[in-house]
């Protein structure tokens, strides 16, 4: 159709009724329809409602982002479908647990960059850090790269989460 | 033949029913609170009368044993036994795109929900309203890999609109409402309830008036069009040239008003008006605006005004590939406008340059209206050249044969079936294959929901138990399963569920010995190597009509065919006619894959010159 076509990278966040099977439902759209889910993450936001809040980074033609969303919104369990990419409203988040294990030189620099990040130390041993890094994906990524250039790593990342700018509610339950 | 044999089976287990006392053992009523405590199969059946169900198709098991004893003591839901779980969905879709109700099937865990599995797909891909109920292990052992455990709900969610497992007898009720409304609302589908033993044997309030609307509020599709979009619906109209209005499925499953409503707007509009394989009935056959059915085996006609065309006003359809072709040279120069109940429909395959999101209904009824007020006037100058243009591509007669020799054309077949039914109320199922094509294009349909076949999935062996479905739904209407020998082997177990609720289904197959469209493919893109595309070993169909006591009759030759047509529908049981016809009739016209709409082989002549080209090779 489009003779290059443009991937774009958008997040969308999705309140839904946290019940069972709700995350199978929205991943098994993701997979049987062939979209990508670059990361993902859900909990529940609303205990008292029972809704929860998913989050998917995903990339696409803008073609196939719109279907994304009208394929969301669809499913029962679903109250809102909200694209935070358009407009470039989104303030997005992500945090990542970063063990390293080094000693001498690589040890001091590994401190220093962590310092540079604004990471946190949450644990240390002779031989080794635990890092808690905070930022946009990006950021988190640097910070990984570096780390993994002065030792042994190990990573656990959380997946983006995000909310708009402004005084706009992003997802209103039905 | 047989007759007392037909009488017998007629009066067999389908038809006992016992007297139920007003209110089971153990049962009792509390008139202050409006509830009544039962288990929760009986209360599963009450609220599936609440619904307006009449009839389940299905099949017992172990998990389902308490839904059978319930329907053993319940005299207002008629169970039809069928011998085969995929045959009790295609039944229901059958019963449901007949009568515009929900179709509903009963089976057990396991096996009986994993045959159902084609059904269930069937019924989401053509968007027909079907609720399944299937039994499940009790709650205690699921996932313990009991016997005949399934993970139904992991497996049917891929092919439901929705689906449920109850796990608590006090959501029941509330559950089996809001799935009748998911399943009949909005773009329709089939909706899965699965019900562990446990739960149906628990005790439970059943409430004589539950709160419906809390129940279905969670599910609300936009049914009322944009007033903004009509209006521009109309700027668009105003300035059409060569209009052509494409209609579709959604137009049958909004109901019978729709069509009315299409018609009307037809008339007003003096618009060309071609419908897909889903949306046959919903215009008049022999309506003068009717160009046929469009798309890979559509007409000449349609698919040159469909690529011509500068406004183009889809009704209810989704721009499947079999309609489209090549998509980058689909109409390729007009303003395209998508009516459609589904917004996930839009701009999935054909980017449209206006949507109106809604029911086909609304969407007509508003349509017609502010054309009304804006006094809208078809261009009859330019309207003219373009229905000039469209009765010289007319005149090429596209679907014209030659019956000569005693060698029966499968397309004189059906021409003469329709022909010899035209005073008949009559509705027709299909198997998949080029005698369902056949049959979309050689047989006319003047309303709508009387034309069931298996469009999206395209599955063979849907015809039979539809057919028995809409019988049941009809009983005294001539109800003709259209198939071909190779996809009636496919669930011809149903013959046995025809004989026990002696259902006259007249199964009228085209027989050329061959899957026929695989073969066409195979000669078309294989070089002729007819790999596995033969029928071999079929049985003599005549005696096998007789093994059920039915009326078994053969054409061999043309000469034969108009006295089996009228013995079959003289004679009041089931029959089973075999139609000998030509052996390696292709069917025509045909867009080939990876081709666009002005690019169709006509006849035996074009496919010797236009090969099909690579890219076209890899699509199915």
């Amino acid at each position: 159709m489009s003779d290059t076509p443009i991937i774009e990278r958008h997040i969308i966040s999705v309140l839904v009724d946290n019940e069972p099977g709700v995350l199978a439902r929205v991943i098994g759209l993701f997979s049987g329809r062939g979209y990508n889910i670059e990361s993902l993450t859900v909990a529940e936001t609303d205990g008292q409602k029972g809704l929860s809040r998913i989050s998917v980074v995903t990339s696409g033609t803008p073609m196939v982002i719109e279907q994304i969303k009208a394929q969301l919104a669809r499913l029962v369990p679903i109250h809102s479908v909200r694209d935070l990419t358009e407009n470039d409203v989104a303030i997005e988040r992500e945090l990542a647990l970063v063990k390293i294990i080094n000693r001498g030189d690589d040890r001091i620099e590994s401190l220093r960059i962590a310092d540079t990040f604004r990471a946190r130390t949450l644990d240390s041993t002779l031989n080794s850090f635990v890092f808690e890094v905070t930022g946009n994906s990006s950021k988190v990524d640097a910070f990984v790269d570096l780390m993994r250039s002065l030792g042994d790593v190990e990573v656990a990342r959380t997946g983006v989460s995000a909310i708009s700018r402004g005084n706009r509610i992003d997802l209103e339950a039905k | 033949m047989a007759t007392d044999g037909q009488a017998r089976f007629s009066r067999s287990a389908g038809d006992m029913k016992m007297p139920k006392s007003a209110l089971a053992a153990g049962e009792k009523r509390d008139d202050a609170d409006q509830t009544a405590m039962m288990p929760g199969a009986e209360l599963l059946l009450k609220t599936l009368e609440d619904e307006g169900v009449e009839v389940v198709f299905g099949y017992p098991g172990g998990a389902v044993l308490p839904i059978y004893d319930a329907l053993f003591k319940n005299n207002k839901i008629r169970h039809i036994l069928v011998r085969h779980e995929q045959a009790a969905v295609h039944a229901a879709e059958g019963y449901a795109r007949s009568t515009g109700r929900t179709g509903v099937v009963l089976v057990t865990s396991g096996p009986g929900a994993t045959n159902a599995v084609t059904g269930l797909t069937d019924a989401l891909m053509d968007s027909v309203p079907v609720v399944c109920l299937t039994g499940q292990v009790p709650t205690h052992l699921i996932g313990n890999d009991a016997f005949q455990e399934a993970d139904t709900t992991g497996i049917t969610r891929a092919c439901t609109k929705h689906n449920y497992l109850v796990k608590d007898v006090e959501t029941l009720q509330t559950t089996v409402i809001e799935a009748f409304h998911v399943a009949a609302s909005g773009r329709p589908g089939p909706v899965l309830i699965d019900l562990p033993k446990d739960v149906l044997m628990a005790n439970v309030a059943y409430r004589m008036e539950p709160d419906k609307a809390a129940a279905q509020a969670r599910y609300m599709p936009q049914t009322d069009p944009d007033p903004a979009a009509i209006s521009a619906t109309v700027d668009i109209m105003m300035r059409a040239e060569r209009p052509i209005i494409y209609g579709g499925g959604g137009l049958i499953n909004s109901g019978p008003r729709a069509s009315e409503l299409l018609t009307e707007l037809v008339q007003v509009t003096g618009w060309p008006t071609t419908l897909t394989l889903m949306g046959l009935g919903a215009l008049a056959a022999d309506d003068r605006h009717f160009l046929g059915m469009l798309g890979m085996h559509g007409t000449y006609e349609a698919n040159l005004a469909m690529h011509g065309c500068d406004t183009m006003l889809n009704l209810g359809a989704r721009f499947d590939d079999r309609v489209t072709g090549l998509l980058s040279g689909f109409s390729p120069n007009s303003t395209k406008i998508h009516c459609d109940i589904d917004p996930s429909s839009v701009n999935k395959n054909v980017q449209v340059d206006l949507a109106v999101i809604g029911d086909a209904t609304r969407i007509l009824e508003a349509l017609l209206a502010e054309m009304k007020t804006r006094k809208f006037k078809p261009h009859k100058p330019s309207l003219d050249k373009w229905w000039a243009q469209i009765e010289g591509w007319r005149k090429r007669d596209c679907l014209k044969f030659n019956q000569t020799g005693k060698i029966i054309k499968p397309q004189y077949a059906i021409k003469r079936l329709c022909e010899m039914t035209a005073n008949h109320d009559v509705y027709i199922t299909t198997e998949v294959g080029q005698h369902q094509m056949w049959a979309a294009q050689y047989f006319d349909f003047h309303l709508p929901n009387r034309w069931m076949t298996s469009g999206g999935l395209g599955t063979m062996g849907y015809g039979l138990p539809a057919a028995l479905g809409v019988q049941v739904a009809h009983a005294g209407s001539t109800v003709i399963d259209i198939a071909g020998e190779a996809s009636f082997m496919m669930n011809m177990q149903e013959l046995s569920t025809l004989a026990q609720y002696n259902l006259p289904v007249k199964m009228f197959i085209i027989n050329n010995e061959w899957m026929g469209m695989v073969r066409q493919w195979q000669e078309l893109i294989h070089g002729g190597r007819y790999s596995e595309s033969y029928s071999a070993s079929l049985p003599d169909f005549v005696k096998l009509a007789d093994t059920f006591n039915m009326k078994g009759l053969v054409a061999q030759h043309a000469d034969d065919l108009d006295q089996v047509i009228t013995e079959m529908l003289e004679t009041p049981g089931p029959v089973i006619a075999d139609i000998r016809v030509t052996k390696d009739e292709n069917c025509f016209p045909m867009i080939p894959s990876g081709a666009a709409h002005n690019d169709m082989l006509l006849g035996p002549d074009d496919q010797a010159e236009k090969p099909v080209s690579e890219e076209g090779m890899v699509l199915v």
